[in-house]
């Protein structure tokens, strides 16, 4: 079996996305989420690393007749480990937390992460009271996701196993205000 | 033997008005880490059908919890007390890179008779660290200055767009009690 690219990965999910408001973790993560196509309800992160799954949980609470997708990397989720716990605890049933673990750093230099030497956030979301919590090898795997993410069942959270191939950099924008406005116009709210 | 616990109870009846003043400004999820002084908010919160409350490991999830709910339309603040700010100060910068709202409401530890000198690095320069990352303080010192400045944090925020935190200061939490 062969390995998952990361942008197959992404696109073959964002594909089934629907209405589903995205949000992205730094680095990687939000290249994926802007070369599968830019969206009014992208929301891409450039830092606050550690941060992705939380906005998306804030977005989930607000917003919670539609799914909300978080995609972020295994090292801006291992840096935002206790919101694994808070997730657990609130219970947003919309919320989808997807990440794309390649073991290692690569925005940085390629350096390994925690998830290649031993740390299992499949098994912590679990044991943090994620509703599901699973490990991704294959398409067939995104298919399933795709198939339940709409389903609103409880948090989800899902491991997408990938390579380390380099990707060409898509770089979403990083005005933060325009990415925020442009994503808060699209549900119908104003700006100041 | 030292007891700490030996001043007349302080004025708490602000405490009994965050919640309700919160919801007068349409908040609707309250994101916090537990302080002793946010003890009667966070069980109104956690107590009334209307409001979210989301239990936080550390401050800045928070931070990101209210920068969502804002994209998503609603209002939230987040409660903590001072030394949480250390954990926000990189957090923050998602909170002005996008001009988010921002209604943090900040129990002050480490500035007037404080038993525990490990509050005080973090408490003696909480808002010298929030006005760095571009949070403007407001201060309520005494129990009549609480709905008064909270009113205003919260225009700022929420009509002004700024990054807001309303401290409460520790000599009208008062000494410290441990709660049993």
């Amino acid at each position: 079996m062969s390995i998952l690219r990361r942008r197959d990965a992404v696109a073959q999910l964002l594909a089934k996305r629907e209405d589903a408001l995205v949000v992205t973790g730094l680095g990687s993560a939000s290249y994926d989420v802007m070369a599968a196509g830019d969206h009014d309800n992208n929301f891409y992160l450039w830092g606050a690393m550690g941060g992705a799954a939380m906005v998306g949980l804030g977005l989930a609470l607000s917003q919670p007749d539609r799914t909300v997708l978080v995609l972020t990397g295994d090292g801006e989720q291992l840096m935002g480990m206790g919101g694994l716990a808070t997730i657990g605890v609130a219970k947003p049933s919309n919320l989808v937390l997807i990440v794309l673990n390649n073991e290692h750093y690569g925005e940085t230099g390629m350096q390994r992460s925690h998830m290649g030497l031993g740390v299992d956030l499949v098994a912590v979301a679990q044991a943090c009271g994620f509703a599901s919590s699973q490990r991704i090898l294959d398409e067939a795997g995104i298919d399933e996701i795709c198939a339940g993410m709409h389903q609103h069942a409880g948090a989800t959270y899902a491991e997408i196993m990938i390579g380390t191939e380099v990707t060409e950099r898509v770089l979403p924008p990083r005005d933060g205000v325009f990415i925020k406005n442009r994503f808060r116009q699209s549900l119908g709210f104003t700006s100041i | 033997m030292y007891m700490p616990n030996t001043s007349p109870a302080a004025d708490s009846s602000w405490q009994h008005q965050i919640l309700s003043a919160l919801k007068r400004s349409g908040v609707e999820i309250i994101a916090y880490v537990p302080d002793a002084a946010h003890t009667v908010a966070i069980r109104d919160a956690n107590d009334d059908p209307d409001t979210t409350a989301v239990s936080c490991t550390t401050e800045e999830e928070g931070v990101a919890i209210c920068a969502g709910a804002h994209l998503g339309g609603k209002r939230a603040a987040l409660l903590m007390q001072s030394s949480g700010v250390g954990n926000c100060i990189n957090m923050l910068s998602l909170i002005s890179m996008c001009r988010f709202p921002l209604l943090a409401l900040v129990t002050m530890r480490g500035e007037w008779a404080e038993f525990n000198p490990w509050q005080s690095p973090m408490g003696l320069v909480t808002e010298q660290s929030l006005g760095l990352m571009g949070v403007q303080c407001f201060r309520a010192e005494t129990p009549e200055d609480v709905l008064t400045q909270l009113a205003a944090a919260s225009e700022s925020a929420f009509s002004g767009d700024q990054a807001c935190a309303l401290i409460l200061g520790q000599r009208m939490i008062g000494r410290k009690t441990w709660v049993e």
